[in-house]
């Protein structure tokens, strides 16, 4: 009975130090009310973390990993039997992604551009269950959408609203 | 604002997010919005049709303003709309939209899903790709209705590209989460295995997650996957760090397919043909091996990796629990764990210790660490790290290191965070009174618990140590030196002065002959804490009072002056008025000889198990208020109930007494006329739209009775007895939710239940009623428990008389007692002549295991912690079942209330499910019950988890419960 019809990671959080949300994924389905609820919740226990302590909380029946970058605090919510060390290390693979993509991946980047941020979790994760862990196959598909590189007077003439 | 790189920017997009950030106050920050989303409005409504790169610029503004946390109840159709662009970026921000923002909007769905369809069948990777995450994403059952027939075959078919392979194998598996009855097994299944042995390392990550789940529930139908598995997992260990090129993270050969093939085979037994059992071992020794190697690199990640691996494949060695070397082994390298620099090290060491604790075979190895754990417990910084040290602790101690481990943790309990507190406490009291020998000890850590965290010992705690006191002879006049030692304490903690009060009262005398502790010393000591202790303790103290008018007759009208005193005899609290009044009466009128016999020192207790184990189980359990208010209802029912004096030395105390008759059923107006609860006519009606295999006796070799609606032809009569049982199922289940009704009905005879259940005990009432106008003769019931059933549940029946006249009701009584926990029904059986043919039926008589469920109230926090104590895979049973009945939030309650454990209302994240905890009461064991019901309205579906302590415990409740929905 164990582990029976629940995914690897239930969710995934990226917030700042200030407690900003930047990035939330589900992989389970819940209510918008009790996703705010939760992340107010996370976000608070792991601020209150002090540094030096080990990576893993307990959470009702999950276990929270989590690991900051620079000023991002990245968390997945993972079932207690889950392989905690594992999961640090696919939060290092998706900085890895982001920093491949970005190059020096900073927050800022991750605000101006939210939506690529979900494109290479979305390629790396899916349904909660790491699909590919290939550096390479991962970024491959969103490199091929921005085959086409546009020049600052391209961008310069879009319109600003 | 950031430099733009790459692809299509959208230059309105940041402009707005760079608004958004500018804005100094919450005010302006939703004035912007407000005015964004008038601007996107009015250009979706507007005249002109807005190009692809507009569409996709203002969905994706929606969406941002989504993600911070504002409703949005537009823009759908536009995103609908992208999907079938056919630019990448374009439909990217169409996917992604319909991902976060979908929303059940039938006519909306069935658009999605045709332009899903329309990618699928593109045989275009990126697009097929973007399909399969969109349905992952949103996973609802309408996708799976439209998806999951043909996923399968995207997966398995020749031509299908490795990438897509992968996102249609994660796709399935989410699928086959939410809707498991909607993906079809077929042949695609055994090509699913045979993916373990494909060349794309992703493809095979993929196929094994997929598989896992799949085994978990078809473990037949999987079971070749453990040798591909081995054989997988033997290539990788083996393999150089290079050989396996992008799949190696940080000089580690492919940690993700490792440890998700190590998960695999943890759905399976060892394996049976020696040759990959044998292969299976070597894998597990090499990496037991190359974690003594010196590290290839410095960089964290690889440490990570390569422990993850490690820590997997400990999991698998403790899940076989079948190889003492490996075991032992595995325990070595924890042990080096403990002392590790990294805190996330010693964490997992800690955890992953507590399970090789309880292997047989790696026991004695753990215990090697004792001073290692102790020495975390001290020393960490962390929290979490420290939680896991006591856990550990705890499991390794047996009778050779109790009394260092009590000591320690009681030393640590002085320092301890206040919210692992109370765990400690009763983890201290449950090893305390497991390894004692010597009671003296046993009462010092008991004292030493209370003196040093008095708030956070429950009063199953103190209850606990005067029962064993009473118990035993050796260590009572111990107790009674000990207790009065501490009462001498300016401030001792209430906790101490009811042990101290209740000892003291009970054996007071055993060191009245020293003049330090005098009669009139002991009672001038306890009566100086009298004014600063709450009612129940004063309640209690006033009981001890009167017992020291029996013992020490010397100091009786000290007493009887408190007693008389306004402050008493006038107090504000009836339940303390009650008791002065009462005692002083008492003492005042009654003889030597009486007050002897109803003061007599307490009975001895029945030995049974230890509360406290069932509260460490349950954590903190019913909040002191319904625990007192249950006492008093005992105890005023006790007092008015009967002037006999016995009564009050049940009243005296307040703990409830073990031995009592619980159910209180001499108060209940049950009588031998009492008719059963309804009429007979609409309980026919009943009968027969339930079960028709209810409604009569079964002739025997006639199969097709039970398809028979006919009621008069099943009724044929039999000369010969049948030995069927009536199943009558669906009657009996009715019953494993409530107590009374009808359980069993024909044209002749109706039985009828009422029942009573109060911990182990029950009681039922059986109601016979003759339905014809002719008597019944040789009318015998019997009540049947099979050889299995004898020793768990012990029932007595009175004869019934054996003539029950036309029209008439007899009624037999069963007394019940829970010896331990059982999985069948006693049989009823019932034989008797009926206008000369000769009638035998029998029917389950529905006493069930959860009878004798007592609820249990927790927080949240609780339940989860306590959930998560029972996590061993034996602990739990899962059942996922289509729903019977309508799928009623109030009703689903009410059963859960009927079937005996608390219902938990705020304690599960999602409102939607249902958690409920109790505690099953036997004689010999009380067992703590978690449970969880998942309603899935959409597919109509429930999943119900039980976890227990007890493997056959959550087997049984969740048979019982999963048939009441």
């Amino acid at each position: 009975g164990r582990r029976f019809l629940i995914s690897e990671i239930h969710f995934i959080l990226l917030f700042s130090r200030q407690g900003k949300l930047r990035l939330q994924k589900w992989y389970t389905t819940l209510p918008d009310k009790e996703k705010k609820k939760i992340v107010r919740e996370i976000v608070q226990i792991i601020l209150a973390r002090h540094q030096k302590t080990s990576s893993f909380v307990d959470w009702k029946d999950l276990k929270l990993v989590y690991k900051r970058y620079a000023s991002l605090y990245f968390c997945c919510a993972i079932e207690d039997q889950d392989n905690e060390l594992l999961t640090l290390e696919v939060v290092h693979r998706y900085v890895e992604l982001l920093d491949r993509y970005f190059g020096n991946v900073c927050e800022l980047d991750i605000i101006f551009n939210f939506e690529k941020a979900y494109f290479i979790l979305d390629e790396f994760i899916i349904g909660g269950e790491v699909q590919d862990t290939s550096k390479r196959s991962a970024v491959k598909a969103i490199e091929d959408s921005d085959m086409l590189q546009e020049t600052v007077e391209e961008y310069m003439n879009k319109p600003a609203f | 604002m950031p430099a733009v790189s790459k692809g299509d920017g959208m230059r309105g997009l940041a402009v707005f997010i760079s608004d958004i950030r500018n804005c100094k106050s919450k005010e302006a920050e939703i004035k912007r919005i407000n005015k964004e989303l008038a601007n996107i409005r009015s250009k979706f409504k507007g005249d002109k049709a807005l190009d692809g790169y507009s569409k996709k610029k203002y969905v994706c503004k929606l969406l941002f303003i989504f993600l911070l946390g504002h409703d949005i109840d537009f823009g759908h159709m536009e995103a609908v709309n992208l999907l079938s662009s056919n630019r990448y970026t374009e439909k990217q921000i169409g996917y992604l939209f319909i991902s976060v923002l979908v929303n059940s909007n039938s006519e909306l769905i069935r658009l999605i899903n045709n332009a899903i369809k329309n990618d699928l069948a593109s045989r275009n990777p990126t697009f097929m790709g973007l399909a399969l995450h969109c349905i992952a994403n949103v996973g609802s059952r309408e996708m799976a209705e439209a998806f999951a027939g043909e996923i399968p075959k995207i997966l398995v078919a020749g031509d299908t590209m490795d990438s897509v392979k992968q996102s249609a194998a994660l796709c399935l598996l989410r699928l086959y989460r939410t809707s498991p009855d909607l993906v079809p097994m077929g042949d695609w299944t055994s090509r699913v295995v045979h993916l373990l042995n494909d060349q794309h390392l992703g493809v095979v990550t993929a196929a094994t997650s997929l598989i896992t789940t799949l085994a978990q529930k078809n473990p037949e139908e999987f079971k070749t996957s453990v040798s591909l598995a081995v054989s997988r997992l033997s290539r990788i260990v083996t393999s150089a760090s290079t050989d396996l090129q992008d799949y190696t993270y940080y000089f580690v050969p492919a940690p993700w397919l490792s440890v998700k093939l190590l998960r695999l085979l943890q759905c399976y037994p060892p394996p049976e043909d020696p040759a990959v059992r044998g292969r299976l071992t070597e894998c597990l020794e090499t990496i037991l091996n190359k974690a003594q190697e010196p590290p290839k690199s410095k960089k964290v990640q690889h440490s990570n990796a390569k422990n993850a691996v490690l820590f997997e494949a400990i999991s698998l060695i403790i899940h076989h629990d079948s190889e003492p070397n490996l075991l032992v082994r595995a325990c070595n390298q924890l042990g080096q764990f403990l002392q590790h620099r990294e805190t996330n090290l010693r964490y997992l060491a800690l955890e992953s210790m507590c399970t090789l604790a309880s292997s047989e075979f790696s026991h004695e190895a753990v215990k090697t660490h004792i001073e290692t754990v102790i020495n975390a417990l001290k020393t960490e910084r962390d929290v979490s790290v420290r939680q896991r040290a006591v856990d550990l602790l705890y499991a390794m101690c047996d009778r050779s290191n109790a009394q260092q481990i009590v000591a320690e943790m009681l030393n640590y309990l002085e320092t301890a965070d206040y919210s692992i507190r109370e765990e400690i406490v009763l983890k201290v009291a449950i090893l305390a009174e497991k390894y004692a020998v010597d009671y003296t000890w046993y009462v010092d850590t008991i004292l030493n618990l209370i003196r040093i965290a008095g708030d956070y010992v429950s009063e199953e705690v103190w209850y606990r140590v005067i029962q064993i006191v009473i118990n035993r002879d050796d260590v009572q006049g111990y107790a009674a030196k000990t207790v009065f030692e501490a009462l001498q304490a300016p401030a001792c903690h209430e906790n101490l002065v009811k042990v101290g009060g209740y000892i003291l009262g009970e054996f007071g005398n055993l060191i009245a002959g020293d003049p330090r502790s005098s009669p009139l010393i002991q009672f001038n000591l306890l009566h100086s804490k009298f004014h600063l202790c709450s009612v129940p303790t004063r309640a209690l103290l006033l009981s001890t009072y009167i017992k020291f008018v029996n013992l020490f007759p010397e100091i009786k009208t000290t007493i009887q002056d408190v007693l008389r005193s306004d402050s008493q005899l006038k107090n504000a609290d009836v339940e303390l008025q009650q008791r002065a009044v009462e005692y002083l009466r008492l003492s005042t009128i009654a003889s030597t000889d009486i007050l002897a016999t109803v003061l007599e020192e307490m009975p001895p207790f029945p030995e049974r198990e230890s509360s406290i184990l069932a509260k460490l189980k349950k954590k903190k359990g019913p909040g002191t208020v319904t625990d007192l208010e249950e006492i008093k209802k005992e105890r005023s029912s006790d007092m008015n109930g009967s002037a006999e004096p016995a009564s009050v030395n049940a009243s005296a105390v307040s703990t409830p007494s073990p031995s009592a008759d619980l159910l209180g059923l001499g108060a209940a107006p049950l009588t031998n006329s009492a008719p059963p609860p309804s009429s007979s006519g609409s309980l026919l009606v009943d009968v027969f739209s339930d079960s028709a295999s209810a409604v009569a006796p079964l002739a025997p070799g006639s199969d097709d009775n039970f398809a028979s609606p006919d009621l008069a032809s099943s009724e044929v009569v039999s000369e010969e007895p049948a030995d069927t049982v009536h199943d009558a199922d669906e009657l009996f289940h009715k019953f494993v939710c409530k107590n009374n009704g009808v359980l069993f009905e024909n044209q002749l005879l109706q039985i009828g239940l009422k029942s009573e259940f109060r911990q182990n005990l029950g009681r039922m009432f059986i109601f016979y009623g003759n339905k014809t106008s002719t008597q019944f003769l040789n009318f015998t019931p019997t009540v049947i428990c099979s050889d299995d059933l004898q020793p768990s549940l012990n029932l007595q029946t009175k004869p019934v008389d054996p003539t029950v006249d036309g029209g008439a009701q007899v009624q037999q009584v069963v007394n019940i007692e829970c010896v331990s926990d059982f999985m069948e029904a006693p049989i009823l059986n019932i034989q008797f002549r009926y206008g000369g043919t000769f009638q035998n039926l029998s029917v389950k008589l529905p006493i069930t295991l959860n009878k004798f469920f007592q609820p249990t109230e927790m927080s949240s926090q609780d339940f989860f912690q306590r959930w998560k104590q029972l996590s061993n895979p034996k602990q739990e049973v899962q059942n996922i079942f289509k729903a019977k009945h309508p799928m009623d939030a109030e009703i689903t309650k009410a059963k859960i209330i009927g079937f005996g454990s608390a219902l938990l209302e705020e304690v599960d994240p999602n409102p939607a499910n249902f958690v409920g905890a109790g505690i099953i009461h036997t004689k010999t064991t009380q067992i703590g019950c978690l449970l969880r019901l998942e309603p899935n309205l959409q597919a109509q579906m429930y999943r119900l988890t039980l976890r227990t302590s007890k493997e056959a415990v959550s087997q049984r409740l969740c048979e019982l419960l999963s048939e009441q929905f």
